[in-house]
């Protein structure tokens, strides 16, 4: 008897201690959470006394005299993860549905791995490639070919310089493109076999199959695969600081450079020589952490609705 | 035109249409890693590997202090977010599968996971480098570290809960306490699953550029301590390609292949690893 109560007595000790151990490494996640938030919104205080709301939409950014304002790299970071969204969704869903649907059998496998593997490539890569081999092209075809042809629009007119906002998109488009198809592919490969076979059983057409029971199916999955994708897209700093060329003006011109708020920081947080530059610079991080909890956060309860099978 | 005949029209263009996007889709990406594979592999010498960066004009000199510099950085970040990211799992998967706690810890997770790495660099900034004064491979390495984290314990926790209950049963049924059937029986069962979730992780941070940028900075030397500045092979890279010297570019190329190879041949390897045991 005395055996048996030391035992469990021992037992529940060294369990409700492991427990305890594991809790706290867990809780020790949502503690990085809110020390990195309050972290931001502590040292960017400077900024946030000094321009209070005003530093939203002032177009302001000068380091001599001190005055900075977040509205040219947060239009820069939403218009580039637009055109980056605008490029790569559809390229991505066609790419899925050809690995999933469309592609002879023994193409699937091989391309499925690559479009991964893809995706596993380092962000300095995509940036790097964009600015020596992407910008030039743009440049010296791409941008005076859309010129020519659609000129008459403001976003196509300006100097052809092969750096600004629409090769950042471009590269940006290209790097979410794997992540983006990869998760649809796999949304697509879920639907079950039996569905899909008595839609062609019935004569539907291959586009029936997809429009009707394919994507109505997978819905789900591919709004959620696209908002973490653009969560990616908005905080992205190596795609984009290598082509965006770094200015600070609005433009309508997507030829014209300028700036998102990863690369603002990316380029000047080192050089920042004055308290009050700092803090507008740590101020931009936490705008853009807001941002991406945002978008990333709606995404994670979306894919989360209907779980539990309310959703179809 | 018949209705039958408009349908299988309509098939026909979307098919050639998706078909177009998947060809131009990979097209684009084979490009991308065929030009890093051209222009980067003739930079891959003797010298790249053995020697310190030379000063712009001559052509010699290499990136050695670099590579190890992400190497120990890598090796000590991995250290650091496995432990950490373990234990956290161990949580999610035995104890806080259903509760609110659990759920929010998840949520977390899955967001830090794809949160700017910037920002994370930001924030080792404040903690960290202001307030010991000096940039550090120690700061580095724990940017990276938070960066692996939430991979690591959402891999952990999933890995976990694959393991079959009636084993956790079974344990329990023999009277062995928990925190013994733990590492003797559940770790052991799903080790395989946890290394490959934590090598991916690992391939992911080993290519990260914007948290080092101001954390462990940069350095043209050997570092004596991971106590100072620490030279790496991503900032190494950003660097060198916006400068505006040739043979640098040269080895920006020879980085940027050095660095795509490791981290491809990380996640194949892992892939394969993965496949060999779902075999079984």
């Amino acid at each position: 008897m005395k055996l048996t109560m030391n035992t469990t007595g021992k037992k529940a000790w060294g369990d409700s201690l492991f427990r305890s151990l594991t809790l706290a490494f867990a809780l020790g996640i949502l503690v990085l959470f809110a020390g990195i938030l309050i972290a931001l919104w502590h040292e960017s205080a400077p900024a946030i006394d000094k321009f209070g709301f005003s530093f939203l939409t002032s177009t302001a950014w000068n380091p001599v005299k001190d005055e900075f304002g977040a509205l040219i790299p947060v239009v820069g970071t939403l218009v580039s993860t637009l055109l980056a969204m605008l490029i790569a969704v559809p390229l991505s869903i066609g790419v899925a549905l050809f690995l999933a649907e469309l592609a002879p059998s023994w193409l699937r496998a091989p391309f499925g791995t690559a479009i991964e593997l893809l995706a596993a490539i380092p962000s300095i890569v995509y940036g790097m490639w964009g600015l020596f081999v992407l910008a030039p092209i743009m440049a010296d075809h791409v941008q005076p070919w859309l010129q020519t042809y659609l000129g008459f629009i403001p976003l196509f007119s300006g100097p052809p310089m092969g750096i600004g906002m629409l090769t950042a998109g471009l590269v940006l488009a290209l790097m979410i493109l794997p992540f983006i198809a990869s998760v649809t592919r796999d949304v697509f490969l879920m639907v079950p076999k039996n569905l899909k076979e008595a839609a062609y059983g019935m004569g539907a057409t291959t586009w029936e199959v997809v429009r009707d029971v394919m994507i109505p199916y997978g819905k789900k999955g591919i709004v959620g695969a696209v908002f973490l994708g653009m969560g990616r897209a908005l905080g992205e700093t190596m795609a984009v600081t290598f082509v965006i060329g770094n200015a600070y003006h609005l433009s309508w011109s997507l030829f014209a450079p300028g700036n998102s708020i990863a690369s603002t920081l990316a380029n000047e947080f080192t050089e920042a020589d004055s308290d009050v530059y700092l803090a507008s610079l740590i101020e931009l991080g936490l705008v853009l952490f807001l941002m991406t909890f945002i978008v990333l956060g709606a995404a994670q309860l979306w894919l989360r609705r209907g779980v539990a099978g309310v959703d179809k | 035109m018949t209705r039958m005949q408009r349908r299988t029209m309509i098939n026909r263009i979307i098919l050639i249409l998706s078909g177009l996007a998947g060809v131009i889709g990979l097209a684009m990406l084979l490009w991308i890693v065929g030009d890093v594979a051209i222009k980067g592999a003739p930079a891959l010498n003797w010298s790249f590997f053995t020697e310190l960066p030379a000063p712009p004009g001559m052509d010699e000199g290499g990136l050695a202090n670099a590579i190890v510099g992400t190497l120990i950085m890598t090796l000590a970040a991995t250290l650091m977010a496995v432990p950490f990211g373990v234990f956290a799992g161990t949580w999610l998967s035995e104890f806080g599968r259903d509760s609110r706690l659990g759920e929010s810890v998840r949520y977390v997770s899955d967001i830090l996971v794809s949160a700017p790495s910037i920002v994370i660099g930001m924030f080792v900034y404040i903690v960290m480098v202001k307030t010991m004064g000096h940039f550090s491979g120690w700061a580095g390495a724990v940017a990276l570290a938070i960066i692996m984290l939430p991979v690591v314990s959402r891999t952990t926790e999933e890995m976990l809960k694959l393991v079959p209950h009636e084993l956790r049963e079974a344990a329990l049924a023999l009277g062995a306490p928990y925190w013994k059937i733990m590492p003797q029986v559940i770790y052991r069962a799903a080790i395989s699953g946890m290394i490959t979730g934590i090598m991916l992780a690992v391939a992911r941070v080993a290519g990260e550029t914007a948290p080092l940028l101001f954390t462990a900075l940069n350095s043209p030397y050997w570092a004596h301590s991971m106590n100072e500045p620490m030279g790496n092979l991503t900032v190494t890279l950003f660097n060198y390609a916006m400068s505006p010297y040739d043979d640098w570019h040269e080895k920006a190329w020879g980085a940027a292949f050095l660095i795509t190879l490791a981290v491809l041949s990380v996640t194949i390897i892992t892939r394969l690893m993965l496949r060999k045991r779902s075999k079984h």
